[in-house]
Order: structure tokens, then sequence, then C-alpha cells
């Protein structure tokens, strides 16, 4: 009885509410054939050779290069790993809710407003992310250290460390290029949904929530996900402010072993994992979202 | 806090001449903008290799300029730049060493025009790919109606048609290419931002010097944004206006 049903024990399971609906709409859109045409398009003669050569590559570079450091690493590289995220979550989290005023005011806001969130967007997006975050931390920070006032206020502990600038450079640009890419979003709702809105009679508050924001959200998704690849590519720039993220451990490990390439092969591979599972749960995330057709 | 203020701006040190710090920026921002065009230059290259090999190339040139393009964009330039930066520099000498040559010194300017390069390589592949795609059939159709050897047809039809699809990318991909520089104060290349690291060091002026270098950066920014446009006015002429 049972046995039978073991091999796909989910298909069983009720959905959560809601979740039908949705998965229909991607059936609907994309029924299950790419999966295995894709797995067809892998088995290619020239696509197996290939496959081959790299897995001889690899099996090269775990038997030939000197892997015995890993496992006395492995603990400081996975709690690396976890900085490198919450610094990625917690600024590209920041940096978005920055973004929506950002965005918002260059579309209809007032023009000293529309005029001083260009200026921000374009000073940001005019200079490296590097030099800004030195400006921070050895700027901003050396400036904090001159006054008694700060150095005694409660938010001295934090200030003295250097997440708090690291956090706050990436933030800070991850707000000015999200910032153009809500603006463009804003612009681009059409006006009519809009102007339904206000013949319902809502509020502009209550427009904005229902319908504005929402639409621009799901437009932008697609530069979302690639504005949080660039963002997860720009974590490592705080190693060279002291924050021990899983770059400044590999680091680490390479000042401690005399070792140059396997500690930077293993970091890009784990910064390659870390990009496919962003980009797969975009794509999650998207295809969540009904549309209609394409 | 006046005297503070006053004492935080002490323009003598932007002084070109040795007390001051301001020749050394000057000399930093233009390694930078060789780095820059260089690595910008041999992208291009890389990048129209890349186009078409990825276009018309058999199935493995296809398989292989499409790893190169996903792992490029995949893994931080930080850790790309020191990955090929040592890889290279040691390559060029083991090959030297076959060769039966001493190792030679690379020039830190060799091998960060080398970095970028690789890097933009892979994100100018992508643009110009789709500019060509852009292209309208008929044109390139045409162009091989009358005869037109490949190279001909690339150098007088496919290049001058995709330009004015391809250029709003390329711009992007040049500013991102000025930015991308200072990451390479990392590995010790003396750049505009390393050494206004070192001069803000020395003096302990660091916002002068940071405010400095980032007035030089946004300048280069600027200064390419209206360069872009007349660009780009120039080869969008005769398509039709859009808002």
């Amino acid at each position: 009885m049972s046995s039978s049903n073991a091999p796909s024990p989910k298909a069983d399971m009720p959905p959560e509410p809601g979740a039908p609906d949705a998965r229909d709409h991607v059936a609907a859109i994309m029924p299950a054939a790419p999966e295995s045409s894709a797995l067809k398009a892998l088995l290619v003669p020239h696509r197996i050779v290939l496959m081959l050569i790299f897995a001889g590559a690899i099996l090269a570079m775990a038997l030939l290069m000197r892997w015995d450091w890993l496992p006395g690493y492995l603990p400081r590289i996975g709690s690396g790993i976890v900085v490198t995220l919450i610094m990625l979550f917690a600024s590209a989290g920041l940096g978005f809710l920055l973004a929506v005023p950002l965005g918002l005011v260059q579309v209809t806001g007032p023009w000293p407003l529309k005029r001083a969130a260009q200026a921000f967007c374009t000073l940001i997006r005019g200079t490296p992310l590097l030099l800004q975050l030195w400006l921070l931390y050895y700027g901003l920070g050396s400036i904090f250290a001159q006054y008694p006032e700060i150095r005694s206020s409660f938010l001295w502990p934090y200030l003295r460390q250097s997440w708090p600038y690291g956090l706050a450079a990436l933030t800070i640009s991850f707000a000015a290029y999200e910032g153009e890419v809500m603006r463009g979003a804003f612009a681009g709702i059409p006006a009519g949904e809009l102007e339904a809105g206000r013949a319902y009679g809502m509020g502009r508050f209550t427009l904005f929530r229902r319908i504005w924001l929402p639409r621009a959200v799901h437009r932008a998704l697609p530069t979302l996900a690639g504005e949080t690849v660039l963002q997860l590519k720009s974590t490592p720039l705080v190693a060279t402010i002291t924050v021990i993220d899983v770059y400044a451990v590999i680091s680490r490990v390479r000042q401690e072993t005399f070792l140059t390439y396997e500690p930077l092969l293993l970091l890009a591979a784990i910064y390659c994992c870390l990009t496919g599972i962003l980009v797969v749960a975009f794509r999650a995330l998207e295809n969540r979202i009904p549309t209609r057709g394409v | 806090m006046a005297a503070d203020a006053s004492s935080l701006i002490d323009w003598s040190l932007l002084a070109f001449s040795a007390p001051g710090w301001g020749g050394v920026l000057l000399a930093g921002f233009v390694n930078s903008i060789q780095i820059a065009i260089g690595g910008y230059s041999l992208g291009l290259l890389l990048g129209v290799g890349g186009a078409f090999g990825k276009l018309y190339g058999g199935p493995i040139t296809r398989d292989l300029l499409e790893i190169y393009t996903t792992l490029v964009r995949a893994v931080p330039e930080l850790v790309l730049i020191l990955l090929l930066y040592y890889a290279g520099t040691d390559g060029v000498n083991q090959v030297l060493a076959l060769a039966g040559y001493p190792p030679i010194d690379i020039s830190g300017l060799a091998a960060g025009i080398f970095v970028i390069g690789v890097v933009q390589g892979a994100y100018s592949t992508e643009v110009l790919r789709g500019a060509i795609k852009a292209v309208p059939s008929g044109q390139m159709e045409a162009a091989r109606a009358y005869g037109m050897a490949p190279v001909q047809m690339l150098r007088r039809i496919t290049l001058p048609a995709m330009l004015p699809y391809a250029i709003p990318g390329l711009a992007n991909l040049w500013l991102i290419a000025t930015k991308d520089t200072a990451l390479l104060a990392v590995v010790g290349f003396s750049e505009l931002t390393l050494v206004t690291r070192q001069a803000a060091g020395t003096t302990k002026h660091y916002m002068l010097f940071f405010v400095a270098a980032g007035v030089l950066y946004l300048l280069l920014t600027l200064v390419s944004n209206g360069l872009i446009a007349l660009i780009e006015r120039r080869a969008r002429r005769g398509f039709p206006e859009v808002a």
C-alpha cells in the first residue's frame, strides 16, 4: 500500500492555500518539457567529453594540490560564509528600503528632493565602492574618534568596530544602484492602472501600497536579482577594513599556509555556489508571481 | 569646532610639489585611466571574439565561451583579480623558464590591464552578442547576397550596424572598468585609490584625501557620461527618437 506511494510522497500532501493557483499558472506557462530536454541537451557527445575533461581537472586539483589544511579551517570558513551572507542580506534589505523612496522621489517628488536623490545616485554610482568604504571607515571613523561626545555615547562600542562601516557602505551603494532601477520601475507602470486605483477611491497611500509598489517591485524583480548578485560580489571588499567574512578567512589561510592557488580556487567555488543559489532562488520567486501571456 | 574644521582642511597638502600629495594623486589617477583604457580595449577585443564565437562558432567553442562568461560573472572581481594576478604572472614566468629565460618581473600595469581585460571580456561578450542579434537579419543576408566575405561583412555591415544597440551596454562597461581599477589597490598596484590611502595614512588627513580622490573619480565619470552621450547621438542618427 504505502510502498507504492513512497516514491512521490509530496504529491499526496495537501498544498498550502493559495499555492495551487500559482503552481497552475506556472505549469500553464512552462510545461515540464524543458527539464527533460535540458537533460538531453547535456548528453550530447561533445558535452560528455567536456564534462569528463572538467571532472578530470577537478580530480587532478583534488589529488595533486595540497588540501590538508582544509579540515582545520572548515569551521572558520563556515562562519565566514555566514558573515558574508549577513552582510549581503542586511545591506540588500536596508538598501532596498532606502531605494524605494529614492526611486519614488525621482518620479513624483518636488524638485529639491528630486535633485537631491539624483545627486546622491550620481555621486555613489560615480565613485568606486572601495573608495567609499575607506572614506567611511578611515575618514569618518577618524573624525568620530576626535569628539569626546561620540566616544562617550552609547553608540561608541559599535562605531569602534569595523562592520557598521562596511554595512553602511554596502547599504548606500545598493540603495543608489537600486534607486535608479526603482525609478525606472515606478515610471514604467501604465498610467491607466494608477487611474483605475484612483477611480476606485483609493487614497494616495493605499494606491501606493496596493498597486504602485507591488507592480514596480514585480517589474524590477529580474534587475533586482542581478543587483543582488552584484552585491554578493561586492561583499569581499569589507575584508579590507578587517571584517572577517569568507574572503578574509581565505586570506588568512593564504598567509598561514603560504599557498596561493588552493584557497583562492576554493573561494571562487564558494562564491560560484552562492551565486547559483541566489539565481535559482530569485527565479523561483519570479515564477511564484503569476503572469499572463509570454 | 571652528578650529577643528579649519585644521581638517589643509589645502597645502594637495599641492603638486613634494610636501603636497597632489602630484602623487594625479600620477595614480593617470595610472588608473591607463589601466581602464587598456583593460577596456582588451575586453572589447575578447568580447568581439567571444560574441562571434558564441553566435557562429562550433558547439565546443560555444560551450567553452559559456563557461568563461558564467564563471567570470559568478565570481567576485576581487577574487578573480587575485587569481589572475598570481596565475598570470606565474604562468608567464613558467613559460619563460621552459624556454630557458630567467623569470621577469611583470609590471603592475600589464598585469592590471590583463586582469581587467579578462573580466571585462566576459561582460562585453554578452553585450555584443545581444547587439549582434538585434541587427535585422535582412541586412546580413543582403551583405551575403552581394558576395561579401565574412571578414568584409563584419567590417562593413555587422560591426557598424550593431553599434547603436551595443553602445548603452558598452558605456556601462566603461564606467564599471574605471571603478574596477580601484580593486587593483588590493594587489598593491599604485593606482588612485591605493596612493590616496597611502597619502591619507601618512598625513592622517583621511577625509581630505578620500574626498579628493572621490572628486577625481566623479569627474572621470561625468566627463565619460558627456562623451558617451555625444557618441550615442552620433551612432543613433537616423533612428526614430525614443522617449
